[in-house]
């Protein structure tokens, strides 16, 4: 039963270039993002109670474990501060931990973080460390690769509803479009259908474009007490619902490969606390890491109904201006994923939206926005709801 | 002081293998390969060369085009990452290959991609300073790729000799400036003892190649005020063929201006041998008064800018000594085992 006494608002985001960021390690890139929230909440670091650091791989990719201590050493404080791991989905866990902390009165400001720094190692090392979402036992040892795992889900939705590869092409097209917007995103370039079934295979169906990248970077939000919001922000998000879910690691031990039942989950939960329907919500950031994670997150959310995804997309309706505007920062396909810093950056996007700073992605008076966060294939799933008003 | 250059020579052995070939055993797409690269195909050392004889064959034609002594050679230096000794220096080799005498400081250089040219501005410097009246350098290699690298469709074997002096009535090209850019940005490299380079994938591109052939060129256009317009030929250090069309794009430089000194596509990255080897393929054709740009880049990292004149001696000296062309005309075609075998992987 959920007992939620306080409510919790985001008062400042910030958010580094998301790409090759050759210039910056893993330090100066949490560095950037944790001052510019700060610098956007108005606020000193002397008043963060609490510091959540969402990261997957600091060790493997970074040599640098233990980011609880250098993300509050980087501000110079003491403060309690925690690293969470939940493969791709560690920064929405460190988001929810953080709403938590405040929800029961541990804390009144908490600063959260998801960072990751994949370039400075090789494409094979990368892969193999991503791969650590999986099940090591059942998968990862067997030779699986997370292109394969979904290469797998795409087929498996594929022979249950006849998406086209036109419909999953489109999804890519679709993130570009929206990247190409988006000042802080990867790729700032749009591509066409033909560019995608001209790229390289990854894994059948998936080629090069139907992948997300490797990408360096970090993001950051500021989250306090609802009640206190308004002394710091003149335009606060409030967390109006959160949910997170759990599955099986391997993909095999799963009744169903062309949905993913944690995000049902989640988002029953999310959708509960907040009092919403599917048809109240203005925007979604969903986990595309790869574009049948795309077509299966709008379904398994509620946007339309099974089978129909492919559809929606192909129509155009989850573009910006379209009737259900989908992954407006690019998603993680075209504005990039570091994997530890995704969670939190579907946050950014969110709030910066809900707040009309999202320029020329802008969502026209969007008051409803939900974040869809994936760890793995499904293991882990976080949802949450993100309103303009107090909830 | 200024300093010219009163001999050229190339040299390129004649062996070659496909990238098609290289695919072929790796099961890798040829088509992705050649379109990435821009490399059809590359040149492969005999199996009794080394960066030594490949130096010593240009030296000769560098010298039968400056028509000198080689006793009056002062200097003589070697740039090269494949050097055969690691201690015991190519230069020495050949100063008594090529008849130098004895009295001739001489030393190996070594910056990735870079040592010819460095070797180029150190000859530059004692021509100028009077301290010799000739100076040698030489930019070879036999480069090495371990088995399956991206690096075996690039890395090639080449050189190229240039002698240095202060005389204008004998210089074929005036070098008329020269400037560098270097910092210590770890995108490629070999340890000592190992077989093969390591490198860093992507990043050997924007951080490491473009940074610092843009702004090498960018130094050397601020420091001699000139223009890309101004230039009739650039030759770009040539690592692969996309990454020296991409710098000549960003910096304002057209197809016709680098397309003579492009030979990567034919014989690879020749390493040390590689913007020198592209800078005797334009003397081999350029006119008197034309201007010539060229930009090495080294791994590590630098680059080495030239601005150079051509002077109408060229005209009658070329023809002396084989030109480059007639080098990447000459074929042998290897098969992968072959290849082994030439490059020392299989004995």
């Amino acid at each position: 039963m959920l007992m939620v006494e306080r409510k919790v608002a985001v008062i400042g985001v910030g958010i580094t270039r998301f790409g090759e960021v050759w210039e910056k390690g893993l330090r100066q890139l949490l560095a950037e993002a944790e001052l510019q929230a700060l610098a956007d909440a108005r606020i000193n670091p002397e008043k963060v109670d609490m510091i959540f650091t969402g990261n997957m791989c600091g060790g493997e990719f970074a040599g640098q474990e233990h980011l609880g201590g250098m993300a509050s050493s980087i501000l110079n404080l003491n403060v309690a501060s925690t690293r969470v791991e939940g493969a791709c989905a560690s920064g929405s866990l460190a988001f929810r931990q953080g709403l938590m902390a405040i929800e029961s009165g541990r804390a009144d400001m908490v600063l959260v973080n998801g960072v990751e720094k994949m370039t400075d190692v090789s494409t094979e090392h990368v892969t193999t460390g991503l791969m650590g979402a999986g099940d090591e036992e059942w998968e990862g040892f067997q030779g699986f690769t997370f292109p394969g795992l979904y290469a797998l889900m795409a087929k498996a939705y594929m022979n249950k509803f006849g998406l086209s590869r036109k419909q999953l092409a489109a999804v890519a097209v679709k993130n570009h479009f929206h990247g190409a917007r988006n000042p802080i995103a990867q790729y700032r370039k749009e591509i066409t259908l033909d560019d995608v079934y001209k790229s390289m295979m990854v894994a059948e169906p998936l080629t090069l474009l139907d992948c997300s990248p490797i990408t360096d970077g970090a993001a950051s939000v500021v989250l306090c007490n609802a009640e206190t919001a308004k002394q710091y922000c003149e335009a606060p998000v409030y967390v109006a619902g959160s949910g997170q879910a759990s599955d099986t690691l391997a993909l095999a031990e799963r009744s169903e490969l062309h949905h993913v039942k944690a995000t049902r989950l989640a988002k029953t939960q999310a959708f509960a606390q907040a009092k919403i329907t599917v048809k109240d919500l203005d925007l979604v950031e969903v986990h595309d890491c790869f574009t049948i994670a795309e077509i299966m997150a709008m379904e398994d959310l509620g946007l339309c109904g099974n089978g129909k995804a492919g559809r929606l997309v192909e129509q155009g309706q989850t573009y910006f201006d379209g009737k259900t505007p989908v992954n407006t920062s690019g998603g993680l396909k075209a504005c990039g994923h570091p994997v530890g810093a995704t969670g939190v950056k579907q946050v950014v996007e969110v709030v910066q939206q809900l707040q009309g700073k999202a320029g020329k992605r802008q969502v026209k008076g969007a008051e409803i926005g939900v974040t869809h966060n994936v760890g793995g294939s499904g293991a882990t799933v976080v949802v949450n709801v993100f309103k303009r008003g107090l909830p | 002081m200024t300093a010219g250059i009163v001999g050229y020579g190339a040299y390129i052995p004649k062996y070659r293998i496909k990238a098609e070939t290289i695919a072929r055993v790796w099961g890798a797409d040829t088509r992705r390969i050649v379109d990435g690269l821009g490399i059809q195909e590359k040149s492969v050392p005999g199996k009794d060369e080394d960066t030594a004889t490949i130096a010593v064959e240009a030296a000769r034609n560098a010298l039968a085009r400056a028509l000198i002594n080689p006793k009056d050679l002062g200097a003589i230096y070697v740039g090269s990452e494949s050097h055969p000794y690691a201690v015991k220096p190519t230069a020495g080799i050949v100063g008594e290959a090529i008849g130098a005498g004895n009295h001739y400081t001489a030393a190996d250089t070594e910056f990735a991609c870079k040592a010819g040219t460095a070797a180029l501005q150190m000859c530059m410097g004692l021509v100028q300073s009077g301290m010799i009246k000739y100076g040698l350098a030489i930019g070879a290699d036999t480069s090495q790729a371990a088995p399956g690298d991206a690096l075996e469709y690039s890395a090639a074997a080449g050189g190229a000799a240039f002698i240095v002096g202060s005389q204008e009535s004998e210089w074929l090209a005036e070098i008329k400036d020269t400037c560098s850019f270097t910092s210590d940005t770890p995108d490629f490299w070999r340890r000592g003892l190992s077989p093969h380079p390591r490198h860093a994938g992507r990043f050997t591109g924007e951080p490491a190649y473009f940074k610092h052939v843009l702004q090498a060129t960018k130094a050397m256009l601020d420091k001699t005020h000139l223009q890309p317009t101004d230039f009739d030929y650039a030759v770009f250090h040539m690592p692969n063929a996309k990454f020296p069309i991409a710098a000549a794009a960003k910096l304002g430089f057209k197809p016709e201006q680098y397309k003579d000194g492009l030979l990567v596509t034919a014989i690879g990255n020749t390493y040390s041998g590689c913007s020198p080897l592209g800078l005797t393929k334009v003397l081999d054709k350029a006119r008197p008064g034309a201007r010539i740009l060229v930009v090495s880049y080294g791994s590590g990292s630098g680059s080495d800018a030239f601005v150079l004149e051509v002077k109408p001696l060229i005209e009658e000296r070329r023809g002396l000594a084989r030109r480059t062309e007639d080098y990447m005309k000459r074929k042998t075609y290897l098969e992968y085992a072959q290849y082994s075998k030439h490059m020392e992987e299989i004995h």
